[in-house]
């Protein structure tokens, strides 16, 4: 590791990272965001759940190096903009999520929403205040795969030339030069475990009646 | 579009056909190791539970690993005692297979653990010897979740020998990475299209075996998941 190189070269790792995060956790929010909804339509809807979860676990077989050529197609964009990244990272959050949030809301027991039924809860008051809270613990397992695997895929952008911290590793390749592989494979593991970390705490706050040990 | 329809494209050494032939070499040779690996081992930690601990914290440092970085970083290492063409061939594969090994492994573990007990009983009871029950008992009852394993590792390796490309191994990625550089955005589509149909249609294909060779009477039990794989297929695959 040349500590001299990193030292020069801070202001620009910390700009890579900085995109970085952005393109990795942006998807992540719009992904959760979309897949709430189709999620919650599957869990509804016993013809629906299949046609849902078949689609997304097709648009997940697409290799990330493909999706992110194939999107300007669709989304009318230039080949380096970086909005194609968060394009094809927001269907892979959604692919993964869809079943998890139906998965999540079927594994609320069927007690607890006819209770909240009973103590008058409407359906919308139901789903909002029992039933997506209760699911939360599922629906955060869901997320830190995807959280995790979005920071190794942002990277792949790098072979498009889009800055973030796969820049790093391109520039190492042209170089012959160790130190910003290194660095950038371990700011990619840090960030992931960060996010990682950061969603469980979340999952934590969301969800107080669970004790507090945790078995994994 | 236009590069995929023009003829000249579809014969010779930078041939599609010759890529998509690179391709699936590298990629099923790089499963076929991955497969000798994970699946002993993870029948050894299903039966015996001993090492259960690395299954977990395996799979989950391994996804946070940045593929790029890993293959860039391994070439770099290897290449230089490697003249040839093995220094980056040989680095591709192992990447290849160090991901390809947590989902087979992982899975294989499951889908021993997951075995009915009962039925392990009563295989005992009928006087199987561990061998047998192992064989005849365990093997194929954890059958649906080893090869949904294999299908999940496939993709991966698929998706990932497209990157190799950047650091020079042949196949599919060729035609995204030298499109790149040639400024040429069909190239890079063509190569995009033909790489999506070929992780779409593998992924089918080990559906399809799945579904041939797990045993109708564990089917059964999952009428419904099985419905689920049957209702959605994609004309474009076949």
């Amino acid at each position: 590791m040349n500590i001299e190189w990193l030292s020069r070269q801070f202001d620009n790792i910390v700009f890579l990272l900085g995109w970085h995060v952005l393109l990795a956790v942006t998807p992540l929010v719009l992904g959760l965001l979309i897949a709430l909804p189709l999620g919650w339509w599957a869990h509804r809807s016993r013809r629906i759940y299949p046609l849902l979860v078949g689609i997304a676990g097709l648009l997940y077989t697409v290799p990330s190096l493909a999706l992110f050529v194939l999107l300007p197609l669709v989304l009318g964009t230039k080949i380096l903009d970086p909005l194609n990244i968060v394009g094809a990272l927001t269907i892979y959050t959604v692919a993964l999520l869809v079943r998890v949030v139906a998965d999540a809301l079927d594994s609320v027991p069927e007690d607890t929403v006819q209770a909240a039924k009973a103590m008058g809860y409407r359906a919308y008051q139901s789903l909002l205040k029992v039933e997506l809270p209760v699911g939360v613990p599922v629906i955060s397992a869901g997320l830190r795969v995807a959280a995790v695997s979005n920071v190794s895929l942002v990277s792949v952008a790098a072979l498009l030339g889009i800055p973030q911290l796969g820049s790093l590793f391109t520039q190492g390749f042209q170089l012959r030069f160790f130190t910003p592989i290194i660095a950038g494979i371990i700011l990619c593991v840090v960030l992931a475990m960060i996010l990682d970390g950061l969603i469980i705490l979340l999952n934590r706050w969301l969800t107080p009646w669970t004790p507090k040990v945790v078995a994994s | 579009m236009n590069y995929l329809f023009d003829p000249a494209h579809w014969t010779g050494a930078d041939g599609i056909p010759n890529l998509i032939g690179e391709h699936l070499v590298y990629s099923l040779i790089a499963l076929a190791i991955a497969a000798v690996i994970a699946v002993p081992l993870g029948i050894y930690i299903g039966v015996t539970g001993k090492g259960v601990f690395m299954i977990a914290g395996l799979a989950n440092a391994l996804r946070a690993l940045p593929s790029v970085g890993l293959l860039i970083l391994l070439v770099l290492l290897i290449s230089p005692a490697f003249p040839s063409k093995m220094g980056y061939i040989l680095p591709s594969l192992i990447v290849l297979v160090l991901l390809a090994v947590p989902p087979i492994l992982t899975n294989t573990y499951a889908g021993i653990r997951a075995v009915d007990a009962a039925a392990v009983d009563a295989a005992k009871g009928m006087g199987f010897r561990t061998m047998k029950i192992l064989t005849d008992v365990q093997l194929p009852c954890s059958l649906p979740l080893m090869l949904s394993g294999v299908r999940s590792a496939l993709l991966q390796i698929i998706s990932t020998a497209t990157i190799a490309a950047y650091i020079s191994l042949g196949g599919l990625g060729r035609l995204l990475i030298d499109g790149k550089a040639q400024n040429d955005y069909s190239q890079m589509v063509a190569g995009a299209v033909l790489v999506a149909l070929l992780a779409l249609f593998f992924d089918q294909l080990l559906a399809f075996i799945t579904r041939r060779v797990v045993s109708p009477g564990l089917t059964r039990l999952t009428v419904k998941s099985a419905a689920a794989a049957d209702t959605v297929k994609i004309p474009a695959t076949v």
